[in-house]
């Protein structure tokens, strides 16, 4: 018989990190979650999740430590070069229409994503035109973004996708490389806006004509997922642009008709002009 | 179900052996380098009379049909019996992670799943089929002497020393049978 006693304890801890610290993972998939908060109960030592829920209640040092678990992602500069490469070619000339432009990097995590449509942005003369809103829930992955170093052995790959996905310029024109790693280029900050904000809890908080939130909505439940892309819908200027995952899809949310597939296979959606 | 090295040839004889009104619900992870693009799905396609695709995140489970997981990504079953992905790191540097999928899906099916391990050449999928048996499930194991690459298989027969070991043939005829019920 399967015990679900680590699921009852899981969420327990969930509720009691959400009424403690107001972070809200209730509707992360449990699948994932629960490898998650594994690894956290091992790596941290405590032999039970209601025991890890015990020290999260009475000593807030653990919350960071918990939220690293549950958020952090690595990504890479230009993960699927083909999904930048259509952002390249078929979305710029749609954004070069407008006079001002906003896109929201939602789920920015350590900034690799960020620092990919800045670079790609600047190449194609629209960056001066843009503000970039760049997101996450994990305070400690922003402030990474913010810092923009990555380890220099990181960066072959960063390179080589940059290539891939139509670069004009070099990616070593981007930053500074020194003691094992790269520290990317304060100028490629000037447009950027970070912020803490919660795909979860939070609001709209403006109309972006371009958003990109890339393997965020794999780790949601289904009715987050509607909240979440409902959200995105609501934050669209009239037939503006989102981008997910490789793997992921709108098909199984609440909202796909209010999109169009704009790109198939890249899972780059326009916002129907209705909707 | 998971198979590493040789896994197509082993999977050529296993799922075209499936007919087209078969029962279960199939769930495969392969190893395959990151990059490749989703060829096994669409290889088995033509060969297959059973429906065969690659997972879509919080897709509703089908019976009959046969889900691969994507490219450098996880498949996990929830509760619900939906399919999740995930790229968290990978398990054994193994990005999609047999482990990964065999916990989850012991999780959501308990007693109701059979877990098989096939040839490949290292030993993921042995943790994860121990998960099936702890949860009440069926260990099959491609028998060594019929893999293509034996650490896979002997990783688990180690882990599970209960479980079915038989060459593909036989996986193939239990397989058709228990669908079948």
């Amino acid at each position: 018989m399967v015990d679900r006693t680590e699921e009852i304890e899981i969420r327990l801890l969930l509720e009691a990190m959400f009424q403690k610290y107001h972070f809200d993972f209730r509707g992360y998939a449990m699948a994932s979650l629960k490898r998650r908060l594994k690894r956290a109960r091992d790596d941290l030592g405590f032999a039970t999740t209601s025991a890890m829920q015990d020290r999260l209640l009475h000593d807030s040092a653990m919350l960071p430590k918990l939220l690293g678990y549950l958020t952090v992602q690595v990504s890479e500069m230009f993960r699927d070069p083909v999904y930048f490469r259509t952002i390249r070619e078929r979305v710029v000339p749609h954004l070069r229409t407008y006079p001002s432009l906003k896109v929201w990097i939602a789920g920015c995590s350590t900034g690799e994503e960020l620092y990919s449509f800045v670079i790609l942005f600047r190449e194609e003369g629209l960056e001066d035109r843009t503000l970039f809103y760049a997101t996450d829930v994990n305070q400690d992955a922003l402030t990474k973004a913010e810092t923009g170093i990555y380890d220099l052995d990181r960066i072959k790959m960063f390179t080589e996708n940059h290539r891939q996905s139509g670069g004009k310029s070099s990616l070593s024109d981007y930053y500074t490389a020194a003691y094992g790693r790269a520290s990317f280029n304060r100028g490629l900050r000037q447009r950027v806006v970070f912020s803490d904000h919660s795909l979860v809890t939070d609001a709209s908080f403006g109309e972006m004509h371009l958003i990109s939130c890339r393997n965020v909505l794999i780790y949601f439940d289904k009715a987050l997922q509607n909240r979440a892309v409902g959200l995105f819908k609501d934050s669209l200027a009239r037939r503006a642009f989102l981008g997910i995952g490789a793997k992921e899809s709108l098909r199984f949310t609440e909202y796909a008709n209010a999109f169009a597939e704009f790109a198939k296979d890249e899972r780059i959606y326009q916002k129907r002009s209705g909707a | 179900m998971g198979a590493s090295a040789g896994a197509l040839e082993v999977l050529s004889n296993l799922l075209p052996a499936l007919p087209s009104d078969y029962r279960l619900p199939i769930l495969i992870v392969v190893h395959l380098p990151p990059d490749k693009t989703s060829l096994f799905a669409e290889l088995m396609r033509a060969r297959c009379a059973i429906r065969v695709r690659e997972a879509e995140d919080k897709e509703p489970i089908e019976p009959g049909v046969a889900y691969f997981a994507p490219p450098d990504y996880h498949l996990l079953v929830e509760q619900d019996k939906r399919l999740s992905l995930s790229d968290d790191e990978p398990v054994l540097f193994s990005r999609p992670s047999i482990d990964v999928l065999f916990d989850s899906a012991a999780d959501a099916y308990g007693g109701g799943l059979i877990g098989v391990v096939l040839t490949g050449a290292n030993s993921d999928g042995a943790n994860g089929l121990k998960a099936v048996v702890e949860a009440g499930g069926v260990a099959v194991v491609q028998s060594p002497a019929s893999a293509y690459a034996v650490a896979m298989p002997e990783a688990a027969i180690a882990a599970c020393p209960d479980a079915r070991v038989l060459p593909v043939n036989e996986i193939a005829a239990y397989l058709r049978e228990v669908g079948a019920r």
